[in-house]
């Protein structure tokens, strides 16, 4: 017999109380609420029911806010909506059983997926909790983009001399297993306990053997002939390389795409790099290795791509070289970088430098809807920078809405405005040669007019995307992703480093565009959320398996090839299929296939959901209306 | 010859509320949604208030894997004038291929359904995301604007000889 009762916060303290009395009191034995999704507050009000002795699982509920009242305008027709769904709700509530959780134990490790300045602090963390981690990074060191960066602002720290340190803690740490040059295969299993397979790509260098001294490169035959990626193409390196000098581990690789020997099986006489090593480490038949591993958790961190400035043809930056991107700029002033920190485009110091902002962010056109974040910081950082370097420079920054939104963010916007940099509003800008140099061409749209600047070198405020394996991580690790491509939280506002896999959380730019206290903020988020299973030590399983009733089973065997997770189990003497609860994650696969109706998915039973489906058909309405 | 006959306001009313029962009929759709991606994306749809018909009542499966044909087949003999599918897009099942089992088996009910007289429009299996609350609004729209040209289940009133639990 149904009990209403009507509640506006039911979620509430009190809301729960009145449902935890009336167990108590009334002894009821199935509770259905009426009100947002289940994937919300069901959790809750399990917690509600089980504190007075209910099992979790005859818990039910209606999703009559999300599914109705907040997409429906017609309100007589929400209601009967909202009728059907809350009827639907009670006859499938009728049919539930208690079923009782297992648990399971968690494996005490952590894999960290990428070794940026997010996968490395979360790494630290969960490895300073002590945990083991196993850090992968798919470059040859770790580091990320933030090894790129010359100055971070507003501060104006040196980016290198902040992360160095971190990344050579992350390499020394007891608790911290680096895998560089490698990338995640293949992920099974789920939270507590993920089989992990690992590629180690061969970098043709005996790991144990190479120093780092260093000579293999001086004496590479491809010698800066080939564009050094971390040098964003500003510079050039061998065919055996270290990205940077202060590159961790300090260990040479072997470009299989650029090296001569690999690509043309002969280079010289012999591979030079191979005749110099005083310790012998170059070793051309390496393999790729396979690694499989065994975590209780999941990091993912894996970053972000600069945009490609190329798809806006109007800006010119495939066809003149002093039109840069922001990334190449930072290379450029670094003092490790190829020019050692001088601002020099084809040997000569630019006097007129315009930077135009939002190359590739909120643009429609594109696709690429979003903000950035941190573009109009880093270019009112490096309008500084050239002011600094070259003190008479005339420097214009051409922007859309300047955004300088965090710590400190507008102190230093007001400082550099001080220092003579322009900054004014304008839109659809394009570039052109004029001369000996270049010229903007652009509207400023506080003058509502067109304007032309010259310019001798033009920096493009590229904006941030989604790297280009973020689709492929997604699907290893079964998450989702967001219309922009970003990776999906489990919660936009409460649960904002979770997933929608339990066990796998998401740290800096691979959720959103974000800039780097707020990545590590996230890294260290996700690093304690990580944490929490493999404290407790046990996660528990939902009961939702599948059940053989062996009186029906005619042994066909047509489920045991339909399940991913080998969880059914043939019983040849008794010739019935048998369920490994502890590997079923209770899809129902097998139920949707067995042709006797032998199989029972725990809390979606044929009967639950036919109990549901006659609800909501209209025959049963007529006759029950009768 | 014309001839003009008064109605009370009150007959007026009954006649229209009458014309109104017998075209009144609207379309009755039961939506089988994943509980990882459709029924997020459903969830999505909600939070950002993106408007779609109400004649869809979504019943919530872990994955679309789950889908026994015979829920379709029993939706269709109890009088449901379309059965809306939603799993995850190809590749991100959240248990590994439960959607491909889910477009196996509608393909073949598909089938099944022109022989007992029901057009195969009538079902539609369709990937959504939990990103994606505007396809969701979206397919639902269109599923039941087609629905509505279809007309009502030709099984509609045979009685699938169930009662109500």
């Amino acid at each position: 017999m149904p009990l209403p009762r009507n509640y506006p916060y039911m979620c509430s303290d009190p809301g729960q109380e009145l449902i935890k009395k009336d167990i108590r009191t009334l002894g009821l034995n199935r509770i259905v609420v009426a009100a947002c999704s289940p994937r919300m507050h069901e959790a809750t009000f399990r917690k509600t029911c089980e504190s007075e002795g209910l099992n979790a699982y005859c818990f039910e509920m209606a999703n009559i806010r999300e599914h109705c009242s907040w997409v429906h305008k017609n309100r007589p027709e929400a209601t009967a909506k909202a009728v059907d769904l809350v009827r639907s709700s009670l006859a499938r509530a009728g049919l539930l059983h208690p079923l009782s959780v297992q648990e399971v134990p968690v494996t005490p490790a952590a894999l960290v997926i990428g070794g940026g300045i997010a996968g490395i602090q979360a790494a630290l963390d969960i490895a300073n909790a002590g945990f083991r981690v196993l850090l992968v990074e798919k470059e040859p060191s770790i580091g990320g983009h933030m090894a790129q960066l010359d100055k971070t602002f507003p501060t104006l720290d040196c980016s290198a001399c902040i992360l160095t340190p971190k990344m050579v803690d992350a390499e020394n740490h007891p608790n911290i297993q680096l895998l560089t040059y490698s990338e995640v295969e293949k992920v099974d299993g789920y939270v507590g306990n993920f089989t992990v397979t690992l590629r180690k790509k061969a970098r043709y260098v005996d790991h144990e053997k190479c120093t780092g001294c260093g000579l293999c490169a001086e004496h590479c035959r491809m010698k800066d002939r080939i564009r050094s990626e971390f040098d964003a193409g500003m510079g050039k390196r061998s065919a055996i390389y270290v990205p940077f000098p202060q590159a961790v581990p300090l260990k040479y690789t072997v470009d299989p795409e650029h090296c001569l020997f690999l690509t043309r099986g002969k280079c010289g006489k012999k591979p030079a790099c191979q005749e110099v090593c005083p310790s012998g480490a170059l070793h051309f038949g390496q393999k790729d290795e396979r690694i499989e591993v065994h975590v209780g958790t999941i990091v993912v961190a894996t970053g972000f791509d600069s945009f490609d400035a190329c798809r806006k043809p109007e800006l010119a930056y495939a066809h003149y070289p002093n039109v840069i991107t922001g990334l190449e700029f930072e290379r450029l002033v670094s003092a490790a970088g190829p020019t050692e920190g001088r601002l020099l485009i084809e040997g000569k110091e630019p006097r007129k430098v315009v930077f135009i902002q939002c190359v590739g962010s909120r643009d429609k056109n594109l696709g690429n809807a979003w903000c950035s974040r941190v573009c109009c910081m880093y270019a009112i950082k490096q309008a500084h920078l050239v002011k600094e370097k070259i003190p008479g420079a005339h420097v214009t920054v051409l922007y859309t809405d300047l955004r300088a939104f965090g710590k400190g963010f507008e102190e230093f916007y007001d400082r550099v405005r001080s220092e003579g940099v322009i900054f004014r509003r304008a839109s659809g800008s394009e570039i052109y040669r004029k001369g000996e140099g270049l010229a903007v061409r652009t509207e400023d749209t506080f003058l509502g007019r067109t304007i032309e600047l010259e310019a001798d070198l033009v920096v493009l405020s590229a904006g941030v995307e989604p790297g280009k394996g973020t689709e492929a991580v997604a699907k290893l690790l079964k998450l989702s992703r967001s219309p922009d491509g970003f990776l999906m939280e489990a919660h936009p506002k409460l649960r904002p480093v979770e997933t929608a896999t339990d066990g796998v959380y998401i740290a800096g730019c691979c959720q959103s565009p974000k800039d780097i206290p707020d990545t590590v903020a996230q890294a260290k988020a996700a690093a304690a959320s990580a944490i929490i299973p493999m404290a407790v030590g046990k996660v528990i399983v939902e009961p939702i398996v599948a059940q053989v009733d062996e009186n029906v089973c005619g042994g066909c065997r047509i489920c045991e090839s339909l399940c991913e997770y080998k969880a059914l189990i043939f019983d040849q003497e008794k010739n019935i299929m048998t369920v490994n609860t502890a590997l079923c994650k209770g899809c129902g696969s097998c139920g949707g296939a067995c042709p006797t109706g032998a199989i029972t998915i725990q809390h979606y039973t044929d009967a639950q959901i036919f109990a549901q489906l006659h609800t909501l058909s209209e025959c049963v309405r007529e006759e029950s209306i009768q | 010859m014309e001839t003009i006959t008064f109605t009370s306001e009150d007959e007026k009313k009954s006649d229209a509320e009458k014309s109104l029962t017998k075209s009144s009929w609207t379309p009755r759709i039961v939506g089988f949604a994943c509980n990882w991606c459709t029924y997020a994306g459903a969830d999505l749809a909600g939070t950002t208030r993106i408007t779609y018909p109400p004649n869809i009542r979504i019943v919530r499966i872990m994955c679309t894997g789950r889908m026994d044909p015979t829920f379709i087949l029993n939706a269709f003999f109890c009088g449901v004038d379309g059965v809306f599918i939603g799993g995850c897009h190809p590749g991100e099942c959240h248990y590994q291929s439960g959607n491909y089992k889910a477009q196996r088996r509608v393909l073949l009910v598909k089938k099944m359904l022109r022989q007992f007289g029901i057009e195969p429009e009538r079902l539609r299996l369709e990937w959504i995301s939990a990103s994606e609350g505007a396809k969701f609004a979206q397919v639902v729209t269109e599923f039941t604007e087609k629905i509505k040209s279809l007309g009502p289940n030709p099984l509609k009133g045979n009685g699938c000889g169930k009662k109500a639990g």
